[in-house]
């Protein structure tokens, strides 16, 4: 039973780094600002909570499993809503798709 | 456990940085907002690792303050709370190529 | 190799490299993300050091707290930047600084490597003279019974502080509210992150203080999420910030401290010292003086950030260009 929690702790918390460098690459390769905000809330958000996976059978006390899922929810939530508002600091909200060919003639094409 | 748990640390800490090279060189400023939102999730994430590798409860609170300051840190870049003028922070100066500063 | 000699020298590495990137920094706004990012991994630093308190104040107030009000300082210091830069010290100047803090380190470290093994140190002191005091967490035992005056000044001088920050205000803006924080468009989700937040920030305050008695954790760690949820409560313009010259809000800020210094008189007559505890009463007394003081730091903190008062109308829009 020990052993399979271990394996599970290490095959959870490799896939999660591995997201984490797949986020990475995303921020280092992709053109454009929306892009790379996408790249870094999914694919971090998706690392952090198979690392958090790989770690509850590593914690012994129920409070430390409440502390870990808490630490997720909240980084879940706060990424989410900080994603919409970066992407939309970036594009502002009053964007309308007739002025877009306009401005995507500008900056964001390179 | 504890020598995989701390090495998985090291990778994510390494990727953190790789993405920070990114951001603190990024044209403009909207590149740096991206900034507060990695060192966020990836800060929680090295730090459950070194806790729990650890044994040290506590760590875990540390993560829980990151995780609420640097959604509040976001959103001071977002809302370009205390600049002068009120312009929140205008994330396409700077993409045609030129530094904002 | 182990995985932990891998992990100090990756955080060494990143932490001189991002120490390098503040000082080479072009411009001030990526300085200031890049403070943030060295506060976080110093954070990391002190964990690995085994000294969680430091670690949690450094993620909370070095990096969280000081990031924030820096980079409202670079943000108003940005139209003057070229101009700065262009006057700045010549090459040689700068040659001389970098050659005396190097020097200031190259003595550092000798102190460091050079104390004797084991180095002199005050735990045991410590440890044989906390069980008096009811709380298991040493630090806290240090900070707020073997050296509560430190923690008494540390805590009174946050007002000083603030009176300072305010008398920046204009004339006209004296008896206003201050204006910095007045969002420009209020959007869905950061309407939403301040309903959703604000009540886990406080839980987690309340944990934090709570758990400071005997585990790592304490007033001002949470004072400082305390003080992010309002600002953050204030930035979505969910609230407006309170007028400086409202009496309860005077009230709230000076509360912590007097009680802190009341208690130390008291100590005068009833343990024969200022801020010294009478036999039994330490622990509840202790608590009692770190709730007050959150609540009170937490408001300090809050305002510190919001600014001085500009007296502008707060009608959720700003009012064209400032006097």
């Amino acid at each position: 039973m020990r052993l399979a929690l271990d394996i599970w702790s290490v095959f959870a918390v490799t896939l999660g780094a591995l997201f984490f460098l797949a986020g990475t690459v995303g921020l280092l390769r992709f053109p454009d600002t929306l892009t790379r905000l996408h790249a870094l809330t999914k694919a971090d958000n998706l690392g952090l909570g198979l690392v958090m996976l790989g770690l509850l059978p590593q914690v012994s006390s129920p409070l430390g499993w409440i502390g870990l899922i808490a630490v997720w929810l909240l980084t879940l939530l706060s990424g989410a809503t900080v994603g919409q508002l970066l992407a939309g600091a970036v594009r502002p909200p009053d964007w309308d798709r007739a002025s877009a060919r306009d401005r995507d003639a500008g900056p964001s094409h390179d | 456990m504890t020598e995989f748990l701390l090495g998985a640390a090291a990778f994510v800490l390494g990727t953190v940085a790789l993405g920070l090279v990114r951001l603190l060189r990024g044209p403009g400023n909207a590149d740096r907002m991206l900034a507060a939102q990695l060192l966020g999730t990836g800060g929680v994430a090295v730090l459950l690792l070194l806790g729990v590798a650890s044994g040290v409860r506590a760590t875990a609170d540390i993560a829980l303050v990151l995780a609420l300051l640097a959604a509040f840190a976001s959103v001071a870049f977002v809302t370009g709370a205390n600049r002068p003028d009120g312009e929140p922070v205008d994330a396409r100066e700077g993409l045609d190529g030129q530094d904002a500063g | 190799m182990t995985s932990a000699l891998v992990l100090d020298a990756a955080l060494v590495l990143l932490v001189l490299d991002l120490a390098i990137w503040i000082t080479a920094a072009r411009s001030a706004y990526g300085a200031v993300v890049g403070f943030v990012a060295y506060g976080l991994v110093m954070a990391l630093i002190w964990v690995r050091l085994a000294a969680v308190d430091v670690a949690l104040t450094e993620a909370a107030l070095g990096s969280g707290l000081t990031g924030l009000l820096l980079l409202g300082a670079a943000a108003r210091l940005a139209p003057y930047e070229s101009a700065e830069t262009a006057s700045g010290p010549g090459r040689a100047l700068r040659l001389l600084i970098g050659l005396l803090c190097a020097a200031v380190v190259a003595g550092l470290a000798a102190v460091v490597l050079l104390l004797p093994d084991p180095a002199p140190t005050l735990a045991p002191k410590v440890a044989e003279n906390l069980p008096p005091t009811g709380v298991l967490n040493p630090v806290t035992g240090v900070l707020l019974a073997h050296r509560a005056i430190d923690t008494l000044l540390e805590t009174v001088v946050l007002v000083p502080a603030l009176i300072g920050v305010w008398s920046l205000a204009l004339d006209p803006g004296w008896s206003g509210r201050p204006g910095s924080l007045t969002p420009l468009r209020t959007g869905g989700p950061l309407t939403l992150l301040a309903q959703v937040l604000p009540p886990f920030g406080i839980l987690v305050a309340i944990h934090l203080v709570w758990v400071g008695a005997d585990d790592p954790g304490g007033k001002f760690q949470g004072a400082t999420v305390l003080a992010a949820m309002w600002v953050l409560v204030l930035v979505a313009g969910l609230r407006r910030p309170p007028c400086v010259t409202s009496r309860p809000l005077r009230l709230v800020l000076v509360f912590g401290p007097l009680l802190f210094i009341a208690i130390g008189v008291a100590g005068i007559w009833l343990a024969d010292a200022f801020l010294a505890y009478p036999e039994g009463y330490a622990k509840p007394l202790i608590l009692a003086i770190e709730a007050a003081l959150t609540i009170s730091v937490a408001a300090v903190l809050g305002l510190l950030i919001a600014g001085q008062p500009t007296g502008e109308p707060q009608s959720g829009h700003r009012s064209g260009a400032r006097p």
